[in-house]
């Protein structure tokens, strides 16, 4: 048995150790807000918070999640959360929408790292979530929009 | 005013919905892109084959059933927001829902249902308004009627039929199960453009809160009571087929259900899909590697090339070119190739399938909900009826989900197994088992006369067919249109034309990608075109103004491109400009790239586009595909390509097959160009413009063409 901390309950699993977290949350928790696009860390569909940081889940072996606060995109209800969302559906970011969780994820990180992010810090953060409807200018907006709600708005 | 629009009665169907309230039916004219010719239309089985449905209960709620696939491109928006502006309803109140490929609210009504071709909004265009129109028009005769006054006076306001004095109200749902009963009208009244409220006007989509909570579900994040989880693994050679395996070791792990072959190779099943591809490495499969065992890119481009030395079949002749190209003052040769390419939909293939002894349910990310069924049929031996269709949200289309490969993946092992079954593809069977944008080669010569004008344009297309595997009957006399489309309409004023095809199939399924024939050939033609000009020493923006003379809506937004991007004043140091015009699924775009060459690195810093595609429904949604065609189109043009060694794709996840990612993304600025035109697509006509203008950017960049992709220079 494996015992998680999995956006503030308690889980617990029966996996082998090296399952990656993707697959236990989609496939034993039901969790399936995290997405699978590549399976080897390229692609950042899958990006959850592991003590606040962004990590690719398909790549992270569960174990390495035990003692640690696992936030997914369904468990993501913060202040910034909430900014993130509020300027997501101002700027009408997604198209498919596939790859939003990941995207969410990883710009509520950098948002915790750098609360009013230069558009170089966006990109070093975002980087690693590709998008194949081609959203990120998008996303850009949105993050900007979310960091200074008001500057945005005049 | 309104104005009045007779009904064509055998487009609409009205009636009590089941559990009451009012139910119109309505068939809209579905596109054929993936199973016919591209951009006409299919004409119903049936007399009457409703395919969408406006429902308006008793308990006042507003539902729009649609049978249709939802990709990213906003349908759920827009075709709701069509209704809305003629039923007099706020798009708040109008709830969507897909329909099954077979849905029970009439019985006898299976049509073709199919999403591509960008022909969502433009066949939806008159009929959902007419719809709307209808609906809106039987409810006020009820009230009318109960008022003892005429409909004329009534109003409506978000959803409330108001009387004639502005006192009493009935709300729709009060009015919706008598107003069945109400005669149809021999016609009803549209409002004219300058009446609407909600058509053109950015409108945020209905879909937006559930993507980014992840609560929207997509195919595969359907989870049914004792369903296991399949993964298949495939020959990688083309044309291979299975020998024999070794099942034991897979057997062996833990979670591993069972392991049998199936149609498309062996596969794994397990209690989840880490457990089934853990199984799938631990498999010993011997394949019988066919006769493709040894193909390559390069073998592939001889034998392409070897078809310059025959004729093609003519698909277009003006003037005589022949006698041009001994007459022209000079003339150029060009040989353009562009590879394979994949889809790469951001959510991999899957299907999700319970077969039982008296149904079968299919839960799936599809375009194409009728092939869906009809596979499901034929596996199965189930009836119409029985076989029912689910569409759930894409990850993505592109055109890749009009293909059923993976729901014959799903129904097979859900049948052998007695239980659901879903079959998750891995980003690697994506890559190298897709249907790919086809490979090609073309020639093109072109002829100046003393003054540098061209007096002569040929072009000989040699790639693969679509059409010869999807719908065979659809290449007609050797020609199969989607290979030509972008380059036979080639619309400038040139006297000597010849356009020649010569189809040759290889052994790599080919498939409808985004912009089909034009996303390659307007790279072609737009980049042919600069290379003349540049020949003929002639401005790229001034020649095309000379040559598009007799096309307005080319020169439109060229013009309003050209103005935007800043044509005429110098670029800062090191950037150059490239422009290029495209028309495809009855929209117009022109494009200005802006790079610069640093190191035979391309960098993509502006990209100002301009489309007209007719009456805009909603803005921003035509904003977002522009946004969406022009990062796939770069992606196509500076990322990577499908290409083959021993048979097989050499490439297999994002490593090796790269997408654009932010950091190499260029500011995009989008113009719609006003138009009074009916509506056109805009989920692909945004994309054939990039890959030429980013070239002829790079072209002016260096002074050497670009004639092959991706650039690597
Ligand atoms: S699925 Fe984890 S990075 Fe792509
Ligand atoms: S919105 Fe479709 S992949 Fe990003």
């Amino acid at each position: 048995m494996i015992l998680l901390t999995i956006n503030n309950e308690r889980r617990e699993v029966d996996v082998p150790d090296d399952t990656p977290l993707l697959w236990v949350l989609r496939d034993h928790l039901g969790l399936t807000g995290t997405k699978f696009g590549c399976g080897i860390g390229s692609c950042g569909s899958c990006v959850v918070h592991l003590d606040g940081a962004a990590v690719n889940a398909c790549i992270t072996p569960v174990s390495a999640a035990v003692d640690k606060a696992v936030a997914t995109i369904e468990g993501l209800n913060n202040d910034i959360a909430r900014a993130l969302r509020q300027a997501w559906i101002g700027v009408q970011v997604p198209q498919c929408g596939y790859c939003q969780s990941g995207q969410i994820m990883a710009a509520a990180a950098l948002l915790v790292q750098h609360p009013q992010p230069t558009d170089e810090q966006i990109t070093a953060a975002m980087d690693r979530v590709l998008c194949r409807c081609g959203t990120y200018n998008r996303v850009r907006r949105a993050i900007h929009r979310a960091a200074r709600p008001t500057l945005e708005a005049t | 005013m309104a104005r009045h629009i007779e009904l064509d009665r055998r487009s609409f169907l009205k009636g009590v919905a089941v559990g009451g309230g009012l139910l119109v039916g309505l068939h809209l004219g579905l596109p054929t892109r993936a199973e016919g010719v591209a951009g006409t239309v299919v004409e119903p089985q049936s007399p009457f084959a409703p395919n969408a449905w406006i429902r308006i209960e008793p308990s006042g709620g507003i539902a729009f059933i649609v049978a249709r696939s939802e990709m990213g491109q906003g349908v759920m928006t827009a075709l709701p927001m069509l209704i809305a502006e003629e039923l007099g309803v706020g798009l708040d109140q109008i709830t969507v829902r897909f329909a099954s490929a077979a849905p029970a609210y009439f019985n006898n009504l299976v049509g073709q249902q199919l999403t591509g071709g960008s022909t969502s909004v433009r066949d939806a265009w008159t009929k959902l308004r007419e719809a709307g129109a209808l609906a809106r028009w039987l409810l006020v005769q009820v009230a009318a009627e109960r008022w003892g006054v005429a409909a004329d006076g009534c109003r409506v306001e978000r959803g409330v039929v108001i009387h004639p004095d502005g006192g009493e109200r009935f709300r729709f749902g009060q009015l919706a199960t008598a107003a069945a009963a109400v005669p149809m009208p021999p016609g009803v009244f549209l409002k004219e453009p300058d009446e609407w409220t909600l058509i053109g006007t950015p409108a945020p989509r209905l879909d937006t809160p559930d993507k980014i909570n992840g609560r929207a579900r997509y195919g595969i994040d359907m989870r049914l009571t004792d369903m296991v989880v399949g993964s298949i693994e495939r020959c990688p050679v083309f044309g291979g087929a299975l020998k024999g395996f070794d099942a034991e070791g897979a057997k062996a792990l833990p979670g591993v259900i069972a392991v049998l072959p199936v149609s498309a190779g062996v596969a794994v099943v397990a209690k989840g899909a880490y457990a089934a591809l853990a199984g799938r490495k631990a498999l010993r499969i011997e394949w019988d590697l066919g006769p493709n065992a040894s193909l390559s890119s390069a073998e592939l481009r001889r034998r392409f090339e070897q078809q310059f030395g025959q004729p093609g079949v003519s698909v277009r002749r003006e003037g005589d070119p022949d006698a041009a190209w001994s007459r022209a003052a000079r003339t150029l040769e060009a040989v353009y190739e562009v590879p394979f390419q994949a889809h790469a939909c951001m959510e991999p293939m899957n299907c999700t399938a319970d077969v039982r002894a008296d149904g079968c349910d299919i839960y799936v990310p599809t375009q194409a909900q009728t092939r869906t069924q009809r596979m499901g049929m034929d596996i199965t031996g189930l009836g119409e009826e029985q076989v029912r269709v689910h569409t759930t949200f894409l990850g993505g289309g592109f055109g890749r989900r009009g293909e059923v490969d993976f729901v014959r993946d799903a129904v097979e092992l859900s049948k052998a197994l007695r239980r659901p079954v879903q079959v998750v593809w891995t980003r690697e069977d994506d890559i190298r088992h897709d249907f790919y944008r086809p490979a090609g080669l073309n020639r093109l010569r072109g002829g100046l006369d003393v003054d540098g004008l061209p007096i002569l344009w040929k072009h000989h297309i040699v790639c693969p067919s679509i059409m010869s595997r999807v719908r065979p009957e659809a290449v007609v006399d050797g020609v199969d249109h989607t290979s030509v489309e972008g380059a036979a309409n080639l619309p400038y004023a040139i006297p000597n034309i010849g356009v020649d095809y010569s189809l040759v199939d290889t052994p790599v399924p080919v498939g409808f990608w985004r912009a089909v024939g034009s996303s390659q050939n307007a790279w072609i033609t737009e980049c042919f075109l600069d290379e003349l000009a540049a020949a003929g020493a002639q401005d790229p923006l001034a020649l095309r103004r000379r040559l598009l003379a007799e096309q307005p809506r080319h020169l439109g937004v060229l013009e309003f491109a050209a103005a935007q991007a800043g044509w005429d004043t110098p670029c800062a140091a090191g950037r150059f400009r490239g422009i290029a015009v495209a028309e495809s699924f009855g929209s117009f775009v022109a494009q200005v790239a802006e790079v610069s060459v640093t190191e035979g690195q391309v960098r993509v810093h502006r990209v100002t586009c301009a489309i007209d595609c007719g009456l805009v429904v909603n803005p921003d949604t035509v904003r977002a595909q522009m946004e969406s065609c022009i990062v796939y189109g770069l992606t196509a043009t500076l990322k990577g390509a499908i290409t083959l060694a021993q048979g097989r794709v050499e490439q297999g996840n994002f490593h090796d097959f790269p997408l654009l990612r932010m950091s190499e993304m260029p500011d995009i600025s989008v113009h719609i160009v006003p138009s009074a035109e009916s509506p056109g697509g805009v989920g692909e006509p945004g994309l054939p413009p990039i890959a030429p203008a980013v070239c002829n950017a790079v072209f002016a960049a260096t002074g050497e063409p670009v004639r092959s992709l991706p650039i690597r220079l």
